[in-house]
């Protein structure tokens, strides 16, 4: 069931390891996790970029691109492209948890979108990983463009977690 | 008294086929995506050509969870317009010169949308269609469902509400 879902994982023998370092600490979260944004050649079709990582937590970065164009009339960036960034920041945030999942994938997301995003600004997207169960991790994101004080697009979901 | 004559069989598609190109042909993000419409009468089947760049795992590999909700988002705006336009299309009531990609046609805008995940996409061809379940004055529900191999094994689906076009935008207050 889990391989059905699976959308963010390393090679089994590689996660095993990495696993047993994170939790003996001796491998920075950070690191694992910073890579699976390059690996995924969706996310870097859409031009997103890795900005920071916590225990958690993880913020990522995609540029304004006429190529993702979803109101020809306005040049607002297509929703499609929104959900692509809250997807790929929400399972970022689920790997980098401090309890070391080795893979993840999603169950579910909600995606509101609260208003369009500013014609030529970078689309920034925080997700959190406010709670975790050995099989489950739910996960908040938001979306901002450079007016930080009202959000674009807002997301909740669940994501499966291996561990 | 003399009923009129029906339309030509190709006048009737060309006029079908021309409004569909140009609701899809002005999107830019459509066309990143590759996302292609078959049309039946008036029903329509997005189709999603599987390509390299739409991958989120390369280990397994799997499309990208963000291609497979942008590809149900799509389905479901682009089958929505065309409901909305459906009656104005076959009365001829639409000017196409006006729907040109200088200013192409109003399209609904996503209120929220959300998308449960069955199965992991495989790295192949996926195929989707939407049902309006309700299109009032000013707000949409529509529902979509994605496959792949099998029609009935569903890898994703969605339900998403939308503003309808031609309704003054939402103000922030």
């Amino acid at each position: 069931m889990r391989h059905h879902f699976a959308v963010l994982s390393r090679p089994r023998i590689r996660d095993a390891t990495v696993a047993t370092y994170k939790k003996a600490g001796m491998v920075d979260t950070s690191d694992l996790a910073r890579q699976l944004v390059d690996i995924m050649p969706h996310a870097q079709a859409l031009g997103m970029q890795l900005v920071s990582i916590g225990d958690g937590t993880a913020r990522i970065r995609m540029p304004y691109d006429k190529k993702f164009v979803g109101d020809p009339k306005t040049g607002v960036i297509h929703g499609g492209a929104v959900s692509a960034l809250m997807d790929t920041c929400c399972g970022v945030a689920v790997i980098s948890h401090s309890s070391a999942p080795i893979a993840t994938a999603t169950i579910d997301l909600r995606i509101d979108y609260m208003r369009p995003a500013k014609v030529g600004q970078a689309i920034t997207t925080h997700a959190t990983c406010y709670h975790m169960t050995r099989s489950v991790a739910f996960v908040r994101a938001t979306a901002l463009d450079a007016d930080e004080s009202r959000p674009v697009a807002a997301a909740s979901g669940a994501f499966t977690v291996e561990r | 008294m003399e009923r009129s004559k029906p339309e030509p069989v190709q006048v009737i598609k060309q006029r079908r086929d021309v409004a569909l190109k140009l609701l899809i042909d002005g999107v830019p993000y459509i066309q990143f995506l590759g996302v292609r419409f078959d049309r039946r009468g008036d029903e329509l089947t997005s189709v999603l050509p599987f390509d390299e760049k739409l991958i989120g795992n390369p280990h397994l590999p799997a499309i990208h969870g963000g291609a497979t909700a942008a590809f149900l988002e799509v389905t479901a705006i682009i089958t929505l317009s065309w409901t909305f336009f459906w009656q104005d299309i076959e009365s001829g009531k639409i000017d196409f010169d006006q729907w040109d990609s200088t200013a192409p046609p109003d399209l609904p805008k996503t209120i929220d949308f959300s998308v449960d995940y069955l199965r992991s996409g495989l790295p192949r061809d996926a195929y989707a269609r939407a049902k309006v379940n309700r299109s009032g004055r000013r707000y949409a529900s529509v529902h979509v469902e994605g496959w792949q191999d099998q029609r009935h094994r569903l890898f994703a689906q969605a339900t998403g509400h939308f503003l309808m076009p031609g309704v003054p935008e939402r103000d922030d207050c």
